[in-house]
C-alpha cells in the first residue's frame, strides 16, 4: 500500500461534488482518470487529507458542440476522444496530440479536463489549449465561469483556480476551412515528457498572407507560453519570417535545466521545431503531408 | 455521497475473471495490491507502481489499464479482468498460444500486462500494422526479449485470426 491514508469520497451528482469540495477547503485533490495524480500519491510526493472522485458523474461524461466549440467533459478520457472520429475530425490537433501522451493504456484511464488541471508546463493538453485558444467551465458553490486558456495557467502545476473549483469542461475551437494545425515535440523515448513540444494554427488568406498565426511552447517555461505573432498578420509567411519566429520562439522560452537535457539544448529543440513546423506550413498546401 | 474514512474498510463487490467477488479493501489500498493480496490473483504482477513499467495491466470494463493507478473502490461495481480469464495452461488462447510458438517470453514478468493489451488491442485492430503494434507495446516493458518476438507473436495472431474467417 503506497499511498498515504486519505479520506474517499464519491459523489453522485455535479451538486454534492461542488457541496463536498466547498466543505472540504484546500486539502483535497480531484481524481479523475488519475494517471498523474496517483503516481504522486503512491511516491507519496502528494498526501492530500481527501480524494474526491469524480468518475461517477455520468453528467460530465459526454461530447458536445456548442458555439464553434467541442465541449468535452470532465470524465472523458484520452482514449474515448482517440477513438472518435468526429472528435478527431473536428478538432484535427486532437488527432496530433493524442497519441503523444503517455501510452494508449493511460489514454484509456487519463482525462481531457485532468491534465489541464494538472497543468504540467510539458504536457500537451494544455499546450493543444493554449494554441487554439481554448477554455475552461469551472463550477463551484459559487456559480460558474468561463476560464481562457491564456489565464488558466499560473505556473508549475498550478493553475488559477480556487481550491473549491472544479473544472467540468473544456471548449476546443472546431477546426475552420482554411485554417491548418499541427502539433510536434521531442521526447527520448515515444511516452515520455516532451523535452520540448510546438503547436501552431496558420491560416492564409488567398493571397498566401498571414490572417491567423498561433504559436505555442510546451516545456519550455512554468506553463505554456504563446510567441508574439501579431505583427506577422498581413504579411507573406516567407522563410525570413519563419526564422524571425523561431528565433522569437528561441530566445522567448525559459525552460529548465535537469538530468533529461539542459535549458540550452531545449531552447535549440524549440526554435528546430518552430522552424520545421512553419517551413512546411510556407508550403503550398498540396505538397503538406499532414 | 459514498464517503470511505481513511481508517474504514471499504465493501468493494465487482466481476473478477467472471466470476462476482465482495471483498473489503481500506480507501488507499491500489487495485493491483487489492487483486494480488486480497483476491489471491498473483498473475497481476507489480513492477514500478507508477504507472510506467505496464506489468501489472489488467482489463476494466474491456480497457487495458494500469492496476496501480487505480484504487481498489474504484473498481466496485465494475467487471476486472486478469491475463487468468484469456485461456488456461491446457488450453492457451489464441494470443497465448502465439507467444508459445514465438517464444516472446523468457522470465514472464512483463507477460500477463502485455497479454492483457494484445487481446483488447487486437479486437479493436483485426488487420494491425507493425508500427501499431510497436505504438501498443512502448506501454510495457521487457527486459528479456528485445520486443522482436512479441512484435511477431501479435502480428501472427492477427494473421492467424483472419485466416480462420471465412
Amino acid at each position: 500500500m503506497k499511498p498515504a491514508r486519505f479520506d474517499y469520497y464519491l459523489p453522485a451528482t455535479l451538486d454534492e461534488a461542488l457541496d463536498a469540495l466547498h466543505e472540504l477547503g484546500d486539502d483535497v485533490k480531484v481524481l479523475a482518470g488519475g494517471q498523474s495524480l496517483v503516481p504522486m500519491l503512491n511516491m507519496r510526493l502528494a498526501q492530500p487529507a481527501a480524494l474526491l472522485d469524480i468518475n461517477a458523474l455520468r453528467e460530465l461524461d459526454t461530447i458536445t458542440r456548442e458555439n464553434g466549440a467541442l465541449r468535452v467533459g470532465a470524465t472523458v478520457r484520452q482514449g474515448t476522444l482517440e477513438r472518435s472520429p468526429e472528435a478527431l475530425s473536428e478538432v484535427p490537433l486532437l488527432a496530433q496530440a493524442l497519441p503523444l501522451i503517455g501510452h494508449w493504456q493511460t489514454r484509456n484511464r487519463g482525462t481531457l479536463c485532468g491534465s489541464l488541471a494538472h497543468a504540467d508546463p510539458s504536457a500537451e493538453l494544455p499546450l493543444l489549449l493554449t494554441v487554439l485558444g481554448g477554455s475552461v467551465e469551472v463550477r463551484s458553490t459559487r456559480g460558474s465561469r468561463t476560464v481562457a486558456a491564456g489565464d488558466l495557467f499560473a505556473s508549475y502545476f498550478t493553475t488559477a483556480l480556487e481550491p473549491d473549483e472544479l473544472i467540468v469542461t473544456a471548449n476546443l475551437p472546431l477546426a475552420r476551412p482554411r485554417r491548418r494545425y499541427a502539433f510536434q515535440e521531442f521526447a527520448q523515448r515515444h511516452g515520455d515528457f516532451a523535452l520540448a513540444a510546438v503547436a501552431c494554427a496558420v491560416e492564409l488568406d488567398e493571397s498566401g498572407r498571414i490572417s491567423h498565426l498561433a504559436l505555442a511552447l510546451g516545456g519550455a517555461g512554468e506553463m505554456p507560453l504563446l510567441v508574439e505573432t501579431a505583427d506577422m498578420l498581413g504579411t507573406e509567411l516567407t522563410a525570413a519570417a519563419v526564422a524571425t519566429l523561431a528565433e522569437r520562439a528561441w530566445a522567448g522560452c525559459d525552460p529548465p535545466n535537469d538530468h533529461h537535457a539542459s535549458a540550452a539544448f531545449r531552447r535549440q529543440l524549440v526554435r528546430t521545431l518552430t522552424s520545421r513546423m512553419l517551413t512546411a506550413f510556407a508550403q503550398p498546401q498540396e505538397q503538406l503531408v499532414r | 455521497m459514498i464517503t470511505h474514512k481513511a481508517a474504514e474498510r471499504a465493501a468493494i463487490s465487482l466481476t473478477l475473471d467472471g466470476v462476482h467477488v465482495k471483498e473489503e479493501a481500506p480507501a488507499r489500498m491500489l487495485l493491483s495490491d487489492f487483486l494480488r493480496q486480497t483476491c489471491g490473483k498473483t498473475e497481476v504482477h507489480v513492477g514500478c507502481e507508477h504507472g510506467v513499467c505496464g506489468a501489472c495491466t489488467v482489463r476494466v470494463d474491456g480497457r487495458p489499464v494500469r492496476s496501480c493507478l487505480m484504487f481498489a473502490v474504484q473498481a466496485d461495481g465494475h467487471n476486472v479482468d486478469t491475463v487468468a480469464s484469456l485461456g488456461s495452461r491446457d488450453e492457451l488462447s489464441p494470443l497465448q498460444r502465439s507467444f508459445h510458438e514465438h517464444h516472446a517470453l523468457q522470465c514472464g514478468f512483463c507477460t500477463p500486462g502485455i497479454l492483457n493489451s494484445a487481446q483488447v488491442f487486437l479486437e479493436e485492430h483485426p488487420d494491425p500494422s507493425e508500427r501499431e503494434v510497436v505504438e501498443m507495446l512502448c506501454g510495457h516493458l521487457c527486459r528479456c526479449t528485445g520486443y522482436r518476438a512479441i512484435v511477431d507473436a501479435v502480428l501472427d495472431c492477427a494473421r492467424a485470426g483472419k485466416d480462420e474467417t471465412p
